[in-house]
């Protein structure tokens, strides 16, 4: 069950973004993803909890305030799950580019923040497929604070982490936990190899950063093209996955 | 006494040191009668005086009805499956369980995290991944398994009225197209779950064939020991 520390058998490649509310992460990813269809290639997106059945039931936890951080956490762990086996691995397989907004390393950092088990939450997700190149986002909290607030009228309660009590006053609150959520991503750079960006640098200058980033993990790539290769390895590849889902997690 | 504790990573932010409950697991395949058996001993603990609750598997009011939707639809992965069913014992634990032990009640689980393990390893999830899923789990005071072999188990279920069902008969992994084929093969795969982690999880083995009643008394006089 070591998936997420070995590279994935698969000819598509993935790219996650990750970083703290207000890091610039889904803008980058958003100019990514128009970059990688003008250049011709077949992108599939995805996003951090996006399952219906994930977000009625989330929802539902939220107004009873029924939900505990460990329950919060696998409840994000089940929507991943999901989306790991049908949207991210199938386009994967068909060669594709899959990118993500957060990925595992979303749930390391909050998960622990709110007071889970680092270790715990580490095994939990253990199953998922190592993305290609792990982007972080690294701001300075200052500057997210302001970058969210100055965005919006209130803080919602969960984004604040007003369930972790630390303190009455929603923006205190937000600001305690922020830190705390940036504590976690900045210990996960080494253990995970995360690519680190500056979000505080202009944004088409990051931009270009990553798209060299990218550009290098792509030299090779185009003999993949996955219109060739879908058809022609489809059948060999979804056996090879069903077998590796089950046993190799 | 031993006090309470966590089964492996547990839940950092709650204290258990201050529980003062007892958590007794009747653990069991399908039909083996561990509800008949759980109704019998609230009654008998209540006549007693002690406060109890009753727990379950795949009941708590936040994931009950999720769960049995995508019982319904049949479309998930095993590793969906697998956190799904965490999720739900974790809200359980949370909300019910550790609450109750707190408040020093005794707290009678229908099946625990073992029915998973079993159920998981059976359908190819990695077994040692899913124990660490789990790790947050209370460990309890005492597990009973009731133990049945499979031809007794077939009787039993048929003399009481029931038919077989979908999941019990184990049909998502495709066995078998016959029900009744496909129940045997899979309540056979789960018996042999069960059995191996006698040792492993130190279940008190309680043989299940014989009439409800003697089963009972056994059940009555284990319980006694603990309390």
């Amino acid at each position: 069950m070591l998936n997420l520390m070995e590279d994935h058998p698969y000819p598509g490649k993935l790219f996650i973004v990750e970083g703290i509310d207000g890091s610039g992460k889904s803008t980058q990813l958003d100019l990514l993803y128009k970059w990688l269809i003008s250049e011709g290639y077949s992108v599939f997106f995805t996003e951090w909890n996006s399952s219906d059945l994930v977000k009625k039931t989330t929802k539902k936890g939220k107004k009873k305030n029924l939900l505990t951080p460990t329950t919060f956490s696998i409840l994000h762990a089940v929507d991943f799950a999901d989306r790991l086996a049908n949207v991210i691995i199938p386009p994967l397989q068909a060669g594709m580019i899959v990118l993500a907004d957060r990925y595992v390393y979303t749930a390391y950092a909050r998960d622990v923040a709110r007071g889970v088990h680092s270790d715990w939450v580490r095994n939990l997700y253990s199953f998922a497929v190592k993305p290609n190149i792990s982007f972080y986002f690294k701001i300075p909290i200052d500057v997210s604070i302001n970058r969210i607030l100055s965005g919006r009228a209130s803080l919602k309660p969960y984004e604040a982490g007003m369930d972790v009590g630390l303190s009455d006053d929603p923006v205190t609150s937000f600001k305690m936990f922020q830190t705390r959520v940036l504590s976690q991503y900045d210990q996960q750079i080494e253990e995970f190899g995360l690519t680190v960006i500056d979000g505080d640098n202009p944004i088409d200058k990051q931009q270009e950063i990553m798209r060299n980033y990218v550009k290098n993990e792509l030299k090779g790539y185009d003999q993949y093209h996955p219109r060739m290769i879908a058809a022609e390895t489809k059948e060999l590849l979804v056996e090879k996955d069903t077998k590796s889902i089950v046993h190799q997690i | 006494m031993k006090s309470q504790s966590f089964f492996k990573h547990g839940l950092p932010y709650v204290d258990v040191s201050d529980i003062s409950g007892k958590l007794i697991v009747i653990e069991g395949t399908d039909g083996v009668g561990r509800s008949t058996q759980i109704e019998i001993l609230t009654e008998w603990l209540e006549v007693k005086g002690y406060g109890v609750i009753n727990t379950g598997w795949t009941r708590s009011p936040l994931l009950g009805p999720a769960i049995d939707q995508i019982k319904r639809g049949n479309t998930l992965n095993q590793i969906t499956f697998a956190v799904l069913y965490a999720a739900d014992f974790a809200d359980r634990l949370e909300n019910q369980i550790i609450p109750a032990l707190k408040s020093g009640f005794i707290v009678l689980a229908d099946r625990y995290m073992y029915t998973a393990f079993a159920r998981h390893n059976v359908r190819g999830v990695d077994p040692e991944w899913i124990r660490q899923v789990y790790g947050f789990a209370i460990e309890p005071d005492l597990v009973i398994y009731l133990k049945i072999g499979i031809e007794d188990l077939i009787l039993r279920m048929f003399e009481s009225g029931k038919s077989i069902n979908y999941w019990e008969a184990g049909m998502d992994i495709g066995l078998s197209d016959d029900l009744y084929e496909s129940f045997v093969k899979y309540q056979t795969l789960i018996l042999n779950e069960f059995d191996q982690m006698t040792d492993e999880f130190n279940f008190k083995i309680v043989d299940a064939s014989r009439w409800p009643k003697s089963v009972n008394s056994v059940l009555k006089h284990e319980i006694e020991k603990l309390l």
